[in-house]
């Protein structure tokens, strides 16, 4: 048995997808043992969503479309974890939240176009998110030690 | 054949960021391709207007999570022309050092985790069986070493801490330097495995192209001048002076022509313009692969991506044995008036471009990024276009990665891609 994963990212810089790969620097070969990635964009073409255990998510929310699709995650997802401050907080992903109302002019075009929403929201805003690794880019211990904790909590290694 | 097809790839994979390709083929012929650079912009641009110049180059370095050290030191070199700092030997040094860091980082994950993939028919690392094992744990010491080399010196691989404006808050200790050279130096014979794997495929998709790169005198990616393979040198200064912004509706990203012509940045021009710099020692060993170059094979961009990973290595190992490191003091940080400073360097995909003017009041007032894989999206479309008459005999999932295939062989970063659109669409 093996805990599914999903690691999943919207509109951010994707720094925590690279932290977690160089993680995998010292995990890869024991992480293989315990992780079966259902989806991982950045790693295989053959995704799924379906009967995730952890849902792993970067970034903050910008569209329609990435609304959706949060959803869709939240609702396959025994538990999901923001990952990084932009999931989090929402920033600094959100910076257009705060422009003054002659830039906000300028961008709305291409609000309208891409359909984006009007603001840009942190996971929480949207879906019941179950934890936080927060940091630009997240804090690796709190990560490692929030892994661990679901290979006990899911009955992957002993408690 | 496939007279009728129509393929829609949504999130393309084993890339960095968000990009959609849809085809439309009718009776045979290709009648539509869109790469659509999807991910959604954060609008950079907009965002450092009325800022303070020095809180800039850490707030850009948010641009993108796997090339932050590039955007970071791009930035700075901005920032210190609009300053007129002029960085000493040793400070040029750590930068250097620093992005010889993430060159190795960045340059093995994609080569390793998303290119050998491919080469292996497989679709990810983990369906690797345990014949590879080895291959893998050569993976990780590669990239390892470069992380940990930007760590040592920039603090951190992602966002780092200690790359500051006209100075580095922190230096190594001579111990750690001892450390890192042992790591750089073990690493070594594992890359050689790698150039070889990529020389010895098959892989080719090739047509003329201008190629455009600095022709930095040590092949470290921080100076020079702009060259292409039409034979212009062009300064650094002058090079948006030679740029056209082709906005594509369906992109979230600008797409660039060089003199009203698509062209290519990134390791593979790089390697065509200017492998007669690259470090003596690396040279000496890699004497059989140089000679592929100059080539328009796009797949052979990943070659020259392993040759620089050697590259990055060997001389990082002669820059840390042969240098005295010593504490800098933070520089004195006067403005002289209204300013604009333009920074070049070459980020792991290509040449990047980062232009600010400052005001009186030390804020900035305009900002301009050109970015590798915005300015090499025309290319990738137009490969896809050509390409299409030349497989459309396979079966579809075979086209499907076909598609992919060739558009990972460009390393293209949809995080860095999607954020400097023009104002107004045509």
């Amino acid at each position: 048995m093996k805990l599914n994963v999903g690691w999943f990212s919207f509109t951010c810089c994707e720094d925590s997808t690279i932290v977690f790969i160089e993680l995998m620097n010292e995990r890869f070969f024991e992480w293989r043992k315990l992780i079966n990635f259902k989806y991982f964009r950045t790693f295989k073409s053959n995704n799924s969503i379906d009967d995730l255990d952890i849902a792993f998510v970067e970034g903050a929310i910008s569209s329609r479309k990435e609304e959706e699709t949060l959803r869709k995650i939240r609702e396959n997802s025994k538990k999901l974890v923001a990952i990084g401050s932009c999931a989090c907080t929402g920033s600094p992903a959100n910076q257009r939240n705060f422009f003054d109302e002659k830039t906000k002019n300028e961008i709305q075009f291409i609000l309208d176009r891409f359909n984006h929403k009007e603001f840009v929201l942190p996971l929480s805003d949207l879906v019941k998110v179950d934890d936080y690794i927060s940091g630009c880019p997240m804090d690796e211990k709190i990560f490692l030690a929030k892994l661990d904790q679901y290979f006990k909590e899911f009955e992957l290694i002993n408690a | 054949m496939h007279d009728n097809l129509d393929i829609n790839i949504e999130q393309l994979s084993k890339t960095e960021g968000h990009a959609d390709l849809e085809v439309k083929i009718r009776k045979g012929k290709v009648e539509d391709v869109k790469l659509k650079i999807s991910e959604n912009k954060r609008f950079y641009t907009q965002a450092v207007r009325k800022r303070h110049y020095s809180s800039i180059p850490q707030f850009v370095s948010r641009i993108c999570g796997t090339c932050s050290i590039a955007h970071l030191t791009c930035c700075i070199k901005a920032v210190e022309k609009c300053l007129d700092i002029e960085p000493s030997e040793q400070i040029q040094i750590q930068r250097k050092l620093s992005v010889y860091g993430m060159m190795i980082r960045d340059h093995a994950l994609h080569l390793y985790f998303f290119c050998l993939p491919d080469i292996f028919s497989k679709d990810s690392i983990f369906d690797f069986d345990s014949s590879k094992d080895n291959l893998i744990k050569q993976a990780f010491a590669v990239k390892s070493a470069g992380n940990n080399l930007s760590k040592l010196i920039a603090g951190r691989a992602v966002h780092p801490t200690l790359q500051k404006i006209g100075y580095f808050s922190k230096i190594p200790s001579k111990e750690q330097i001892r450390e890192m050279i042992d790591q750089l130096k073990k690493t070594r014979e594992h890359v050689f495995e790698l150039i070889e794997l990529f020389y010895n495929s098959n892989f080719e998709f090739s047509r003329e192209t201008n190629f455009i790169a600095l022709d930095s005198k040590d092949y470290s990616f921080l100076d020079g001048s702009i060259v292409t393979s039409t034979g212009l040198k062009v300064k650094e200064e002058d090079f948006w002076n030679y740029l056209e912004r082709i906005i594509i509706p369906y992109s979230q990203a600008t797409g660039f022509k060089f003199s009203t012509k698509e062209y290519m940045v990134g390791a593979l021009a790089r390697m065509n313009l200017n492998k007669d710099k690259l470090y003596i020692d690396s040279k000496k060993e890699l004497n059989q692969f140089l000679k592929v170059f100059p080539s328009n094979n796009i797949y052979y961009n990943n070659l020259a991506q392993a040759i620089e990973i050697l590259h990055c290595l060997d001389h990082s190992i002669q820059l840390l044995e042969t240098n005295e490191f010593k504490s800098q003091s933070p520089p004195k940080l006067t403005l002289k008036g209204e300013r604009r400073g333009i920074g070049v360097i070459e980020a792991p995909r290509g040449t990047l471009y980062h232009h600010l003017e400052i005001n009186r009041a030390s804020k900035v007032t305009y900002a301009n990024f050109v970015i590798p894989t915005a300015q090499n999206q025309i290319k990738m479309e137009n490969d896809i276009r050509l390409l299409l008459p030349k497989i459309l005999n396979k079966q579809k999932h075979e086209i499907y990665h076909e598609l992919e295939k060739v558009i990972r062989a460009y390393d293209p970063c949809m995080s860095c891609a999607s954020h400097f659109l023009k104002l107004k669409w045509i």
